[in-house]
């Protein structure tokens, strides 16, 4: 017998005297927000992982992201990336299949992201037009990140349900929260491990 | 370079050991004070949803066992048809063979891996490095484990038991072995210790061909398997290398997407005591131009179905590997994680080894004592796995199997003369005057006092110093309370 059938069959034996229960479970709900509740809890909780996060308008973003680079700066741009956003930048490095060195080399990287969830302060990527692949976030030290405020959820469950597309389409997501961080020494919290060591969040509303 | 937990001793001995052990001690109790105090906050915040919360996780996980047949072949066909090759494996020794016929497929002599129990559990980086190819940790925790050629002690934080100036030493010594060195100005500062690690694990993510994971969680529906992290060597093996194998517990399984939401909110907040863990990566087979190109999926029974079988326990495979168990515990918190023998230690251990494992070995049948019952564990769990109860039934379990020893255990012949003593009232009568007696010599004899002015008795000699080098055995009271009753008549008759 092959090892899926076997174990297919030990797991039928076992369950003889279990009738299964069919209908998905959905988690609790909290309060909805306002708007305003929403956005600045987003900030403040983004904030609560020492990550940097600001506010700007529409208007401003193009020169309010280029302003956050040194004039050397080797700073990855995703396909799809607005083209404003990419015109403002000194020294974009368009995403030709760059191997693991070349995002390495890299100083930063700029996307835009699917959702922000404003309870727990988390960006989520779906990798789409704007995100890039999923190394182009992970290699260089510094992710630059613009969140658009109509895409900030209030917390979890209203993620999961706005990101359910997706996935279903078969897209990788990356959940965000912070610069990459360790509590693995006493369980102290430090930031700064493998991904990148200084996320910037930009809320454009 | 790497041991495993295989000739440990029995709990009670190998807690001995660990009792002595003054530093360990200090170094638990500070780690598991930490994130009891981060995780009670995030709780407390939580405030009335906490508890609908877990009731929700619990019937996620249990919703996915009872179906568990029907979740595996959606699971199957859903990263089938995604481009992801599944295997089977029937325990340890086949799964770590897939994983060491991959690397062998792709004449790679390392493969870089993303913090697993999974893989812990089945002694992968052993078989691998049997046949010559080198397993590299890339969590911080598991690095320092590895490079110190110890053992894992927690379920979150495997390195647990060892100090920012022990991490710092280990560095010192032993990174240079195996690849770049540490910097001989390392200090023992957390973020510095970093930073080092950072360093030295660099180069192996960039050059690494092949990746290893487990898997937090695996979406039936979608075909999607989910890692929880916080440094982002996670998303580098992940991510980086051109060939990914991931080794899943096949009750890992969430029937649908949608039924993520409560798990995601339970774990990180029982775990790290975080609201969020810095990444999660949800992927499903082969994203063309996005990730390793060639995805191999292995589904592993390992004993899980024996544990399906037992009605009690079957709960305990609902355990998403939080660790809230371990952090609340009073055993775990002084003996530290050694002790148990497994990579699975603490409360879930004691429940998960037994279960997966089965009963007649005296390490494993030993872990079921390793509790007070508190019930702490209980209480901490995010999907409710009811430890306490599950610890009696298995403790049940070890006693009925040596119902036909020849020879009783001590433990066992005491309560065959207490039942015998109890099952008539003249044979107790008689037992109570015999304790009488003896508690009134004894009383004389003892220089400890209990709470509340009683007296108590030393060390017993014989089969009875098992019981009394760790507790006080009271004196017998030198009147029954029967026997006072007779003569009082109840009290109504002056007799004081």
């Amino acid at each position: 017998m092959s090892a899926r059938e076997e174990i297919l069959g030990r797991v039928r034996a076992a369950l003889a005297d279990v009738a299964p229960a069919t209908e998905p479970v959905v988690g609790p709900l909290a309060v909805e927000p306002t708007d305003a509740e929403r956005l600045d809890l987003f900030v403040e909780r983004v904030a609560d992982y020492r990550a940097v996060v600001e506010r700007v308008a529409e208007a401003d973003l193009a020169a309010h992201v280029a302003s956050l680079f040194a004039p050397g700066d080797r700073v990855v741009v995703p396909p799809g990336l607005p083209e404003d956003l990419v015109a403002a930048l000194a020294h974009p490095v368009a995403d030709n299949a760059l191997g693991a060195a070349d995002l390495d080399a890299a100083d930063a990287v700029v996307t835009t992201a699917a959702v922000g969830i404003a309870e727990t302060g988390t960006i989520v990527l779906d990798h789409g037009p704007g995100q890039g692949r999923r190394a182009l976030t992970l290699v260089p030290d510094r992710h630059v990140c613009v969140v658009r405020a109509e895409q900030v959820v209030a917390d979890v469950p209203q993620a999961v349900t706005r990101l359910a597309a997706a996935v279903r389409s078969g897209q990788p997501l990356t959940w965000i929260s912070g610069p990459s961080a360790t509590s693995d020494i006493e369980l102290d919290r430090v930031e700064g491990v493998h991904g990148p060591r200084a996320l910037h969040v930009v809320l454009v509303d | 370079m790497s041991r495993t937990f295989v000739g440990m001793p029995p709990f009670p001995t190998a807690a001995r050991e660990a009792l002595a052990d003054t530093q360990l001690r200090h170094n638990l109790a500070h780690a598991t004070g930490v994130i009891r105090a981060k995780r009670a906050a995030l709780v407390e915040e939580q405030g009335e949803v906490w508890e609908p919360l877990r009731l929700a996780g619990a019937a996620v996980k249990q919703r996915a066992l009872d179906d568990l047949a029907t979740h595996l072949l959606t699971l199957e066909e859903q990263l089938t048809s995604a481009g992801a090759t599944v295997h089977w494996a029937r325990d340890a020794a086949e799964a770590s063979q897939v994983v060491l016929d991959v690397a062998r497929a792709h004449d790679v002599d390392e493969v870089v891996k993303v913090k697993s129990m999974v893989t812990a559990e089945i002694g992968l980086n052993e078989h691998l490095e049997a046949h010559g190819v080198a397993a590299w940790e890339t969590d911080l925790a598991e690095l320092i484990v590895q490079l110190a050629g110890d053992l894992p002690s927690h379920i979150l934080v495997p390195a647990i038991h060892r100090n920012r100036a022990e991490v710092r030493e280990i560095f010192l010594r032993e990174m240079a072995s195996a690849g770049r060195p540490a910097p001989a100005d390392l200090t023992d500062e957390p973020a510095v210790l970093a930073a080092a690690a950072r360093e030295h694990l660099r180069e192996k993510f960039l050059r690494a061909k092949v990746g290893v994971s487990g898997a937090n969680f695996a979406i039936a529906e979608t075909g999607s398997l989910v890692v929880v992290e916080s440094e982002g060597n996670g998303r580098m093996c992940l991510t980086l290398p051109e060939v990914l194998v991931s080794v899943v517990g096949i009750e890992k399984v969430v029937p649908t997407w949608a039924e993520l939401d409560p798990l995601m909110r339970l774990l990180p907040r029982s775990s790290t005591g975080e609201r969020m863990n810095p990444y999660t990566s949800v992927w499903s087979g082969v994203r063309e131009g996005d990730g390793p190109q060639e995805v191999h999926v292995v589904l592993l029974d390992n004993g899980r179905t024996r544990a399906l079988a037992d009605q009690v326990g079957r709960q305990a495979l609902r355990c998403i590997r939080c660790s809230a168990c371990l952090n609340v515990c009073p055993v775990y918190e002084r003996t530290g994680g050694h002790a148990y023998g497994s990579v699975y230690p603490g409360p879930i251990g004691a429940i998960l080894n037994p279960l997966l494992h089965g009963q007649g070995d005296p390490q494993t049948d030993s872990l079921p004592y390793a509790s007070s019952l508190c019930g702490a564990c209980f209480e901490a769990c995010p999907v409710r796995i009811d430890i306490p109860e599950v610890l009696v039934h298995l403790r049940t379990q070890v006693v009925d199997a040596h119902r036909s020893d020849r020879v009783p255990k001590a433990e066992a012949a005491a309560m065959r003369a207490t039942a015998w003593a109890f099952s008539d009232a003249s044979r107790l009568g008689l037992v109570e005057r015999a304790a009488g007696l003896s508690g009134r010599v004894l009383g004389r004899l003892t220089r400890s006092t209990l709470p509340g002015g009683r007296a108590a008795l030393g060390r017993l000699p014989g089969p009875g110093a098992a019981w009394t080098t760790a507790r006080d055995l009271p004196a017998p009271p030198p009147e029954s309370f029967r026997a006072w009753w007779a003569r009082t008549d109840g009290g109504r008759e002056d007799g004081s």
